[in-house]
């Protein structure tokens, strides 16, 4: 190995700072809107239409509280790697440790799901032209391999592609909905099933559509991966967060209305790309190829935004020593985390060929579970040992410790909805991250240099 | 053979041509750059050029 251009290049490498709020907004939704355009329906399926609205209202104020409690920590935090780097901070670094895995394990499986889909879409569409058994494997690898290396070449030309697509499937919703208003479905909305059939499956229908209701809105959190990238983390970090969740809020309820008017809940409960289906019902052709392409948009945003995010939270893992010191490199000239972002290539891949759709959701929506539990107590303890007035915070959420309160009760009744369903998933998720926190006690944690974990300029914490 | 058939060949293709371009370039960089430099990076270099966690009234 030789030192030719070390001289050269500058004396510490860095991730680059490019990013502006609309990049923030662009990472966050991009990774979430594609829950508008699948996956929530299944919480119609699992308790009707009202379950339906209020699984996606209960899981929207819960992801309210995850983004003020999170713009306000990150606002404060600004280091790649999102909440792990705020549990290493606040918690210490065992939790730090089981956050980062939960990060990584949440996106890298949702990229997985969504590169899943992108293949499940196009043999729908080689279907419909007449051609059956389309192999989706070099489809699903081309998706990750491509996004990869979207990411590799930098942060900037990523995010700005996830930016323009993300606002095209945001936009695309808008549509559908404006045009049934204004009469371009052949099909008129029709609401009887709130009334004759309110809660088909009763109370308990609404606990087990919480679980699906978290797919509107599972990843939002992830605006805090690009802490590091952005010119003004104070600033930006909040306003792109809570214009996130805003957005979402939005583009969720106008989701279930347009769906569940259009399409008996029966039906919408099973269906496989709900939105798409809805364009159909209307039976106008180019709400159809919009709502299409909006699909694909919003998957490929997903997608793309989850390679971002799991890699920013491994390559803080191996800069810290958490994981090898290797992963902790920046490409010197795309100023990215290279080695982390070619490292987790293959485990998407794996996900991707070898393990079915339902169950790599499941783990992402555990994963990310997990880490919105550790956020209610890493608040307390924020605003514990550093009360405002001691440290310099770019947004400070109110209601102080509510949301935190209300983000612990919903996710405790998520917990039981998600056990009810998949009751073996949670146990293995639990076991897997007990055994990966005693290899990191009792191993890893020797490799890790104490004091340059924590580099941050920060004034001591009250009570030490 | 038709469309998609070639539209498969055509992925396994550039998913090939896409991994290598990935893998050489960091091959590349790993044995031009000292990995030293590679791996300075640190967390909270922004706040010691310009954003201090100091609030003026309190410290």
């Amino acid at each position: 190995m030789s030192n030719v251009s070390a001289t050269a290049a500058p004396e510490r490498l860095g991730l680059l700072r490019v990013l502006g709020p609309a990049h923030v907004w662009a990472l966050g939704v991009g990774i979430v809107l594609v829950g508008e355009y699948m996956g929530w329906n299944f919480s119609v399926g699992k308790g009707g239409m009202i379950a339906g609205l209020v699984a996606c209202w209960v899981a929207g104020l819960l992801y309210t509280c995850v983004a003020m409690i999170d713009s306000e920590v990150t606002s404060t935090v600004a280091a790649a790697g999102g909440q792990y780097a705020q549990a290493k901070h606040i918690v210490g670094p065992l939790m730090a440790f089981n956050v980062g895995l939960f990060l990584v394990m949440a996106y890298t499986m949702l990229e997985a799901a969504n590169a899943i889909t992108i293949g499940f879409l196009l043999d729908t569409v080689a279907g419909m032209l007449g051609h059956s058994g389309l192999n989706q494997k070099p489809f699903i690898i081309l998706t990750i391999l491509a996004l990869a290396w979207l990411n590799y070449r930098g942060v900037l030309a990523s995010l700005s592609f996830n930016l323009v697509i993300t606002a095209f499937a945001f936009a695309a919703i808008i549509v559908l909905f404006l045009s049934v208003q204004f009469g371009a479905s052949a099909v008129p909305l029709d609401f009887s099933a709130v009334t004759n059939e309110p809660l088909p499956y009763g109370w308990l229908g609404i606990v087990a559509a919480l679980h699906f209701g978290l797919w509107y809105y599972l990843g939002i959190e992830g605006t805090c991966q690009a802490a590091e990238e952005v010119r003004s983390p104070a600033r930006s970090l909040p306003f792109g967060t809570m214009a996130g969740i805003m957005t979402l809020v939005i583009a969720a309820t106008l989701t279930w209305y347009v769906c569940s008017g259009l399409i008996p809940w029966e039906y919408l409960g099973s269906a496989g790309t709900p939105l798409f289906d809805a364009a159909r019902v209307t039976g106008n052709s180019g709400l159809m190829v919009l709502l299409f392409i909006g699909t694909v948009f919003a998957t490929t945003a997903s997608a793309n935004g989850c390679i971002n995010d799991a890699s920013r939270a491994w390559f803080s893992m191996g800069r810290d020593h958490y994981l090898p010191e290797w992963f902790g490199a920046v490409h010197p000239r795309f100023r990215t985390p290279y080695r982390s972002i070619v490292f987790l290539v293959p485990i998407a891949l794996i996900f991707a060929l070898g393990a079915p759709l339902d169950q790599v959701i499941t783990f992402s929506i555990l994963s990310g579970l997990l880490g919105y539990t550790f956020m209610t107590f890493n608040m307390v303890m924020f605003r514990k040992k550093w009360p405002l007035g001691t440290i310099k915070r770019g947004y400070v959420h109110p209601w102080h410790p509510l949301p935190a309160l209300i983000l612990l009760v919903l996710c405790a009744a998520t917990y039981f909805a998600v056990f009810l369903g998949y009751g073996t998933q949670l146990i293995a998720m639990l076991c897997f991250y007990i055994i990966a926190s005693l290899w990191f006690h009792f191993w890893r944690y020797r490799f890790v240099k104490r004091g340059d974990q924590f580099t941050m300029p920060w004034p001591r914490p009250q009570g030490y | 053979m038709d469309i998609w058939n070639y539209l498969e060949y055509a992925a396994w293709a550039l998913s090939a041509v896409i991994a290598a371009i990935m893998i050489m370039d960091m091959i590349k960089i790993d044995t031009t750059y000292d990995n030293e430099l590679l791996t300075s990076s640190r967390e909270g270099e922004l706040e010691l050029t310009q954003e201090r966690h100091e609030l003026d009234d309190v410290l």
